[in-house]
Formats: C-alpha cells, structure tokens, sequence
C-alpha cells in the first residue's frame, strides 16, 4: 500500500514570454527547445535533485503537433539530459494544461507513487495558431450543444459583459491598466526576472538572447485602452488591451513529497494544500473559476476570507472581474495579482498555471503574514482550475503583524 | 612590421564576385549589473549543408563590424565582445574554390594579409573578447576563434581542427602563431601537422576543452545561454580562467625546439620531403616560440603566399575536390532506381579475404551472409574469424551487445552451395585463376535465381572471360575490393561488355551502403590502380634487373612523394601477388610492361628490405640483393624517373583513349584511394603534366589548362 504524503512546490521557472508571430522573438525557435531550456535551467538551479529520482515528467500543450507534438514530456526529458529511465507524457486541458499537470503530479505524489515530479506547460501560438487543425463535432452545432461563441474566446467574455451589465468596459480598462502598471513596478523590483531562464533566440540579426516578457505595454493609458477596437463584437467591450494576447513561452516546476525535499535538503516553497477543476458553459467560459474555487475551497475546508493571495490568470479583464464580485472582492483589492499578470506578461496557453505558481511562491517567501494563496483561471469549452496553496514561511506572529500594519 | 591597416584590399574584390558572403550581424545582450555584451553571429543565411566560409567580402564586413564594436566599447557602451555562428557552424575557414582562383603572389599575399587584419581586430577591441564555438570550425573559422580572449565550445560538435596542411597550406591566419603560445607546442604540433596528415583527423568538442583550445565545454540545450553567463561570470570577474596547456618559460627554452627536431624527423621517415606544406608549418611553429605576434603574422602572410602560387596547392584543391564530390557522384553510374533489392549475401570462400568481405557485408548491409568453402573445417575458420572480429568490435564499444548478437546470427557457414539458393548478391574470393573462378560461378549459377548478382573480385583476369561459363552472364559485375578490405575507401566496378544496367547499378548502390566509392572500369588487364602500379612495378624492377641498385631506384621515384617506396609497396602487397600482377600485364601489353625473371626469384627467396627490431627500414636484405645481382646496363636516378614519368604519362594516356575509365579525373580519384598517392601529386595526371612528362609522352597535357600553380 503506497503511503499518503504531503506535496510540496520546490520551485518553478519559465522562459520569458514573447509576442507570437513573425515578429515575435521566438519565431525561430522551437516550442520543443522553449520547454527543454526551461527544464534545464529548473534543474541547474536545483542542483540537489538526482535527476535519476524524478518519477515522471508531465508537459502540457494544447496544439500537440509538429514541435508541441511527440508526447513532449518524454521527448522533452530526453532532450534535457534526463535519464533515459526517466518516463514522461503529455497533457492537455487548453489554458489550464500546466495547472493540471501540476495537480495530476501533486496527486500522484499525495498518493504515494513517486517522490519528485515535473509538471510544465508549452505553447508556441505564433507556430501553433490558437485553433489550428481542429475539427469540431457537427454535433456540437447540429444538437445545439453549444453557441458559435463557445470556440471564440473573446466572444465568450463578451458574453460575462452581458451577463454581468455593472461590470463595465470601464473597469475592464482599468483593471488592465492597473495590470500593466503592476508588471511594470515588479519588473522595476527585479521580482519578475528572478524566476525568468534566458533563451537564445535565433533573429535576422543574428544571435540574441532573451531575458524578458516581450508583451508588456507600460505606457498604456485609460485614453489609450478607451480607442481601441472590438474585434469580437461592433461596439463591443473586450479589446486587445483588456485582454492577454497571443504568446510564446513554457514554464517547469518541480514537485515533491515533503519527506523527499526534506531527505534531499530542498526547501519547499509551497504546500498543496487542495485543486478543483469544473465546467461551465463553454460560451461563458471565463466564468470557469468560480465553481472551481468554491470546490477546491470546499475539499480543503476553507473560506474564501482565508485566502490571503490570489494569482489569477487574466486571460481577459472581465472574467477576473467576474471572479472578484462573485466573491465580494475589490477590483483593486491588493491581495490580487500584485505583480500584475496575463495582460501585460502575456498568455502562452498550456504554460500560465505555472507562471501564477511561481509568482504566488515568490509572494509567500516576501509575506509571512500569508498562510494561503490559490491560483485559479479559466479553460476554454467551459472550464475552470483552482489550486490552493499554504505558505510554509507562515506563522501566527507575522499574520498578526500582517494584520495589524 | 606590417601595418595592416596600411593595405590596399580592394584588389581582392575580383575574388569576391560569386562570393557567398558570410556576414556579421550582431546584437546587444544584457549581462549582470547593466553591462552590454555584443554578441556577432557569422551567418551565410544559407542552411547547414553551405557553411560559413571567409572571402574577401566577409573578411571586410567583419573586420568593419569590428571596428565598429571597437568604437562602442571605447565609448562605454559594451564591456565584452563575442564571435558566434549560424547553428551548427562556426565557419569552414577560406573559401577554396577561391584560393585556387588567386592570379599572383601578390594577390595570395593580400589574402593572406587580410585575414590577419580582419581576425585580429578581436584581438584589439578593446573589451574582453570571447569566441563561442557552437560547431563546426575549420582552418580560418577556428583562428577566429583564437584571435579571441577566451573560447567555449559546444560539446556536440562535430569537427574543429586546422586543416591547412592536408591541402597544402598552413594555418596562416594566426593559427601556427597563435596555437602553440596558447596549448603548448606539442599539441599544436598535433593539431597543425599530425591530425592532417591521419587523413585530416578532427577535434570533438571534448578534444577541444582537453587540448586547452576552449576554456569551458557546454552541451548543446543550452551552449548560448550557457556560454553568454560564463562570459557574465569571466567579465564580472567572479570566474578566473586558467590554462594549465599554456606554455611556460621552460617548454618555450627546453621543450619547444625540441619538440620540433622530433617532429621534423618523424616526418621525413613519414612522409619524405616532397610535400611542402607540413615543412612550412612546422617552421612557423618553430618561429612561434617567440610569442610575437607580429613577426609571426608576418611569417605566416610570406608562408602562405609562396604556397598559394605553387603547384602543390593546386593539385591539393584538385585532389580535394575529387574526394569530396566526384567520389560521390560516380561517373557513368546508371539510374540507382534500376539497382535489384540485396536481402541475402552469399560469400564463395572462407579465407582471409572472403572473411572480411562477410563482415563488411553484413555489418553494412544488415542481411544474412552465408559463407561458403571446400571443406567444414575452412569453413569454420572462417565463421570463427568473422565472429571475433564482431566480438572485438562490442568490447570496444564500437557495437551494442544487442547488435553483436544480430550480426552474428546473421553470419552462416556451409558446404552445400544449395545453401545459396535465395542469395540475391553472390561474391566470390577464391584462387586468383580464370579456371576456377568459372567453375565456381557455374556451379553456383545451378542454385541461385537468374537474377541474383554475381560479383568477381578478380583484380587482373577478365570479367568477360570469367563469365564464359554462365547461362546468364549479364549478372556478372566486377567488384575489385583494396586491401586492407575494412579500411581501403575504393572498389573498382567492372563494366564488363556483357554486364546489364541493372547489375551494375546495384554493384553501384551495394558500394555506396559499404560506404566505398566505387568507379566504374572497363573490363580492361588491371583495371585502373593495378595498372598504373604494374607499371611502376615494371620500370622499377627493370631499372634493377639492367643493374641499378634498389637504392638509386628508390633515389628515382622519391620526388613523386609517394607514401612508400616501389619496393616497399612491393613487399606489403606481396612479392608473388606482385610477380603475378606483373606477369598479367606483361602477358596482356608485352611491348609496355617488363616480365622480371628477377621478380620471381625474389618472391622464392620471400623477403626484400632488411628491417630493424621495431620493424623499421633500415635497407636492403643481402639475400635479396645477391638475387639481382648481374645487371650490366645501370641507370641513373634521373632516367629512370623520366623513364618512370613518360610512361606514366603515355600509359594513362592509352587507358583513356581505350575509355578504360572516363575521364583523368577518375584515373586520379582511383589512385588517391586505391594506393594513397598523394594529394599533391594531385593523384597522378596533374603531377605528370607539370613535370612535362604528358607532353613528352603525347604531345599534350591531360588537363587544360594543367592543374599547376601560377609561380610568381
């Protein structure tokens, strides 16, 4: 019988985020390379980890062909300099494909069955376009399973505005102005950076090297956002800048059992302390978060007053704000997203649960007085993924500090 | 001193007028605490299969790209400079089809210069200089590198070396300067002129790091980023780089020109003194304990110049160019679409020879090989032989245990030739004799389908004539194999008149997967290298039996270069194969090939040179000189080698006006891999129409214009 075992994060990079297309620094490179160097860089950092130690690999992407093809976990681990003993698989789940990767490792550490694991995420959408090569079911249309919205992302936010008529383009903008800003003042810390691997990149000039997010618009204005166009509807509300955009990029994080950090002298930085995933409507998916929190709070016996950090991917403005007056959350509530997120760092599908991890990590080793954070977005076909987190530099004196400051 | 910002190079531009040029971009990158390296990358903008190469143009962007990045950092705006190339390739060094071209030694001398401009401007740049060598780096693309402050390389690259000296150049661009002072003079030594001269061995990238060319070796995920931090870490100052292969005060007082004299004997007993080019290296090597860079540039420039314009560089390119692409594309070889499918090989014979051909076979080609012999025990023998051999290769690693135990499944012995049946490729190494070869194939014939192949190895009866007993005879091909079988690059493939097209295009196909070249040959006495050897072979012996002594013979032939004397050559392949070889040819062109009653006498006797403990000539056995005493009519060096040159000259002529091969290119392609004549003979028709034996011999010259150099 394999004995249960508490889950820990170790740690957690990723490859700068770049614009996808021709113009975008990672034209030249493969989705494939983003993953492995992300991986390379994980484990020199984590020098203590016997690569040999590592039970399974998990990689997420959506588009899983050409250079995201291959069951990526494995061709990737090989390409990394993993042990051929080392297995590894590929993963699926849209937007939340990291996440569950991260969940599906965490729970098979839980369970018993291995000590370490990688859990990461891909996605090249400048060589793989969002939707490319898919073939959906007549059905889905024939039998009215779903509206036509239900596979344009941007019509599905367009959809929460409907639902949620208080919840105004206004304050879409200037939450994702406030996104932009806070990128900008981490960025300007050097908070984003330290979680960042450097990769070369292939240009008409020549060799370069990329070391940061190539999104994000500091500049940005209310007046700016106000002008821009409504691809999704005329006279719409989502816009290019209330919304994450179309990115390359891959994250990699390392899970443990606490007994195998412990023995290996690795310092967690997170502990798992609960996931949910749960559907919705695919045509108001960004509204996915919400049964998947109440879930994953349920299952750990939480509150959402417990949550003391939330990074939330902002896949669009209006589904994070769903997300926070569904809770009775501020839009400007400083327990969210402090170093900004997915509109100005960008969104490379598969690759952002790990992203919001690192970041959370990060905020839990700065803020003591924070027991538990979770990290939560939307899936496209309706879907939602939380994680919760406990923070192991918490303790009761800092809380009340915390408090009291 | 030479100011080689001085210099005119514009003259160069007539050079440049197809050149492919590689050019110099670069970019900034960020290292720690706001400091700017300026990373250049060599690009061609064309893929892996046309690297980077180094023309007048190329040569000039990058010396201007450097003197723009020398500029920056005089202004404060980069702290470290770094020289990079398109993946998987630094650059191959010069280009040269374009050295070939050079009209004059003025010109080759201003090449010469202009890599020294161009290349030490990283030298100069002001900031700390680092060269990442992220693959292949040849001749001029690894002195790039050496010009640099400090090098990685990438752990999976596939070559790196400096090899002038195999085509008759030396490192002349700071290599045989720079090397030494950075790796010791013995490894440069290595570098320089032995690896070029052991078929122009290369470095991997751990050879590299070993040899203290790089400073740090990175694996290739991550060779870039990897290198760009540890240039970080050299720059900040947090990583100080040491050279254990840097030479001291004492390798350069007591060590170096020492190393030099050993070297400088090792290649006279090696090599002999014909070829020019490891002698000039080694000179510049021995100029190079001085460690002024200067002067040794200055060497170089002078060094290179006078090679460029001599004939031995020409025949060198044109040697090169053989082996390289004509090798490839087989003259005359028929569509590879008409080759028949080869899925089961059936070896008549289990000697020595035929061994080896059942291991090369299905080491090669994958399938079963049966061997066949008189009797159980020679087959036996055989398989015992072939097994070890396949065991020797798995305890060196060269083979998995999973794949030693297919091949040697593969491999079986038998004396019932109806064992045969299903061979579709049938090889024969038995007696050197026409009788049996005929027999043997038509007893094979009962077993074998009417389409299976057959293949003689004979090298000097007629393949028409063994085929005399078949009822198929259009499946007969020769397949002339070169001793040792393993390591010999050649076969010679014998069209015989009867010989289809889909026969010999499978011959063809069945070369290329042992991965030999092959050339196709008429079905002419000797083929092509047994030919032009009887002919050496004859002259030689006939310069002995007039009265001439070995030694003045062996005085004769010594400008050719060759990499052993006749009578060595003779001794190796066997005094009675060679009294048979001649015998053959006299037999066939009585008028041209000597008979050597001497010959036979001496394969009798059975030995030819006097050897020392360690198996090195020391001259001739007494024996043997007794044997050929008598000879009234003695000869000088000199008529023996004119001698030895025309008729040369006008037998080459006769074997390609009876289309014995097509061209004299295939003459020469044959000799560089079927005897090892040297590149610097170019083989042997550009060595015999610059000494002005063709004209002598016909009146002309096989090549027009002749493959020489342009002198001064």
């Amino acid at each position: 019988m394999a004995e249960r075992a508490d889950v820990v994060f170790v740690d957690g990079v990723r490859t700068p985020f770049g614009r996808a297309g021709e113009k975008g620094m990672y034209w030249n490179t493969r989705a494939d390379d983003l993953v492995i160097k992300a991986m390379i860089g994980l484990l020199e950092r984590n020098p203590n980890v016997p690569k040999d130690r590592i039970d399974d690999v998990a990689i997420a992407a959506t588009t899983q062909t050409g250079d995201q093809g291959l069951t990526l976990g494995r061709s990737a681990a090989i390409l990394a300099g993993l042990p051929k003993s080392v297995p590894g698989f590929s993963i699926d789940r849209m937007c939340a494909g990291a996440m569950t990767a991260a969940s599906m490792m965490g729970a098979s550490i839980g369970y018993g069955a291995y000590d370490l694991a990688i859990a990461g995420g891909v996605e090249h959408m400048g060589r793989h376009p969002m939707g490319s090569g898919v073939d959906p079911n007549p059905r889905f249309v024939a039998e009215k399973l779903v509206s036509e919205d239900a596979l344009v992302m941007g019509a599905t936010a367009e959809r929460i505005h409907d639902r949620f008529p208080h919840l105004t383009k206004e304050r879409a903008d200037r939450f994702a102005l406030g996104s932009q800003q806070k990128v900008a003042a981490a960025y300007e810390a050097g908070k984003i950076q330290q979680d960042l691997i450097p990769v070369a990149i292939r240009t008409e000039e020549g060799w370069g090297l990329a070391t940061k997010d190539e999104a994000p618009r500091p500049e940005t204005t209310m007046e700016g956002l106000a002008g821009l166009k409504t691809p999704f509807r005329p006279h719409g509300r989502v816009t290019a800048g209330n919304a994450s955009g179309l990115n390359d990029g891959a994250t990699v994080a390392l899970l443990a059992s606490a007994d195998a950090a412990a023995e290996l002298d690795l310092t967690p930085k997170m502990k798992l302390v609960s996931f949910g995933f749960a559907g919705v409507d695919p045509e108001i998916m960004g509204i996915g978060p919400v049964p998947s929190t109440e879930k994953a709070l349920r299952r750990a016996g939480l509150s959402i007053d417990d949550i003391g950090l939330f990074e939330l991917n902002e896949a669009f403005a209006i589904q994070v704000l769903s997300f926070l007056d569904h809770f009775g959350i501020d839009d400007d509530d400083p327990r969210v997203n402090q170093w900004g997120g997915a509109i100005a760092l960008g969104h490379p599908l598969a690759s952002s649960g790990v992203r919001l991890m690192n970041q959370l990590a990060r905020q839990f080793e700065e803020q003591p007085g924070v027991r538990y954070g979770i990290t939560a977005m939307c899936v496209g076909l309706g879907q939602g993924g939380t994680m919760i987190w406990e923070n192991p530099n918490w303790s009761k004196k800092a809380e009340r500090k915390s408090r009291k400051g | 001193m030479t100011d080689y910002t001085k210099i005119d190079f514009t003259e160069l531009e007539g050079l440049s007028d197809d050149e492919v040029v590689t050019h110099s971009y670069v970019r900034d990158v960020p290292l720690s605490d706001g400091r700017v390296l300026a990373l250049v990358t060599l690009d061609n903008g064309r893929d892996h299969t046309r690297p980077n190469t180094l023309g007048p143009k190329s040569l000039l962007e990058y010396a201007e790209t450097l003197d723009r990045l020398a500029e920056r950092a005089k202004a404060g705006d980069i702290q470290a400079v770094a020289v990079t190339g398109k993946p998987f390739i630094l650059a191959a060094g010069a280009d040269l089809s374009k050295i070939a071209e050079i009209p004059n030694r003025e010109i080759a001398l201003r090449m010469a210069q202009l890599g020294h401009h161009a290349l030490g401007k990283l030298h100069t740049v002001g900031v700390p200089s680092f060269a990442f060598i992220n693959g292949l780096a040849l001749g001029g693309g690894l002195e790039i590198g050496l010009h640099a402050d400090y090098r990685t390389v990438d752990a999976s690259t596939p070559a790196v070396a400096l090899p002038e000296v195999f085509l008759g150049i030396v490192p002349a661009w700071g290599g045989a300067t720079l090397l030494p002072n950075l790796i010791g003079i013995e490894n440069a030594l290595k570098v320089v002129i032995e690896n070029p001269l052991k078929q122009n061995r290369t470095l991997k990238g751990k050879d590299v790091l070993e040899l203290g060319i790089a400073d740090r070796m990175f694996a290739s995920a991550a060779f870039l980023e990897d290198s760009i931090r540890w240039a970080d870490d050299v720059v900040a100052g947090r990583v100080k780089v040491k050279r254990p292969n840097e030479p001291g005060k004492v390798e350069r007082m007591v060590k170096w020109d020492a190393a030099i004299g050993i070297a400088t004997k090792m290649l006279k007993r090696r090599i002999g003194e014909v070829q020019q080019s490891p002698y000039a290296a080694l000179e510049l090597l021995k100029g190079a304990k001085a460690n002024d860079r200067e002067a040794g540039f200055a060497a170089e420039d002078e060094a290179l110049a006078d090679l460029i314009v001599g004939d031995q560089l020409q025949a060198s390119i044109y040697a090169f160019n053989l082996v390289q692409k004509r090798a490839k594309k087989p003259a005359g070889a028929p569509d590879k679409a008409l080759a028949k499918p080869v899925t089961k090989v059936g070896v008549i014979g289990a000697g020595l020879m035929a061994s080896q051909f059942a291991l090369l076979f299905v080491r090669r080609l994958q399938v079963p090989v049966v061997i066949t012999d008189l009797d159980q025990a020679r087959v036996d023998k055989g398989l015992a032989y072939i097994r070890d051999e396949i065991g020797t290769l798995e305890q060196k690693g060269r083979i998995s245990p999973d794949e030693a135990n297919r091949l040697r499944a593969l491999v079986t012995g038998t004396t019932d030739k109806a064992d045969f049946a299903d061979c579709d490729w049938v090889i024969e190494a038995v007696f050197e004799e026409l009788g049996i070869k005929q027999d043997v194939f038509a007893e094979i014939e009962q077993h074998v389908s009417p389409e299976a192949v057959l293949a003689t190895n004979t090298s000097s009866l007629s393949v028409e004539q063994i085929g005399a007993k078949l009822a198929n005879p259009e499946r007969l091909v020769g397949f002339h194999f070169f001793n040792p079988v393993a390591v010999m690059p050649l076969i010679e493939v014998v069209n015989a008149p009867q010989t289809d097209d889909a026969t010999l295009s499978t011959a063809m196909v069945i070369a290329a997967k042992l991965r030999k070249n092959a050339v196709i040959t008429r079905d002419t006495p000797g083929f092509v290298v047994n030919r032009v050897l009887a002919k050496v072979l004859g002259e030689t012996m006939h310069a002995v039996d007039e009265g001439t002594p070995f030694e003045v013979v062996d005085e004769a032939v010594k400008p050719f270069g060759l990499p052993m004397g006749p009578f060595e050559l003779l001794e190796l392949v066997g005094l009675k194969v060679g009294a048979h070889v001649l015998d053959t040819h006299h037999g066939a062109f009585p008028e041209r090939f000597f008979a050597s009653d001497n010959l036979h006498r001496l394969a009798e006797h059975g030995k030819l040179l006097a050897r020392d403990g360690k198996g090195n000539v020391t001259g001739y056995d007494t024996g043997a000189v007794k044997i050929v005493a008598g000879g009234t009519n003695p000869m000088t060096a000199e008529e023996i080698r004119t001698r030895l040159e025309d008729g040369l000259a006008d037998e080459i002529h006769r074997m390609l006006e009876d289309d014995v091969v097509h061209a004299p290119e295939d003459i020469d392609l044959c000799m560089i891999l079927g005897a090892g004549w040297p590149f610097q003979m170019g083989g042997a028709t550009p060595y015999l129409d610059r000494v002005g034996a063709s004209e002598r011999a016909f009146g002309d010259t096989f090549h027009h214009p002749p493959v020489a150099g342009v002198g001064d």
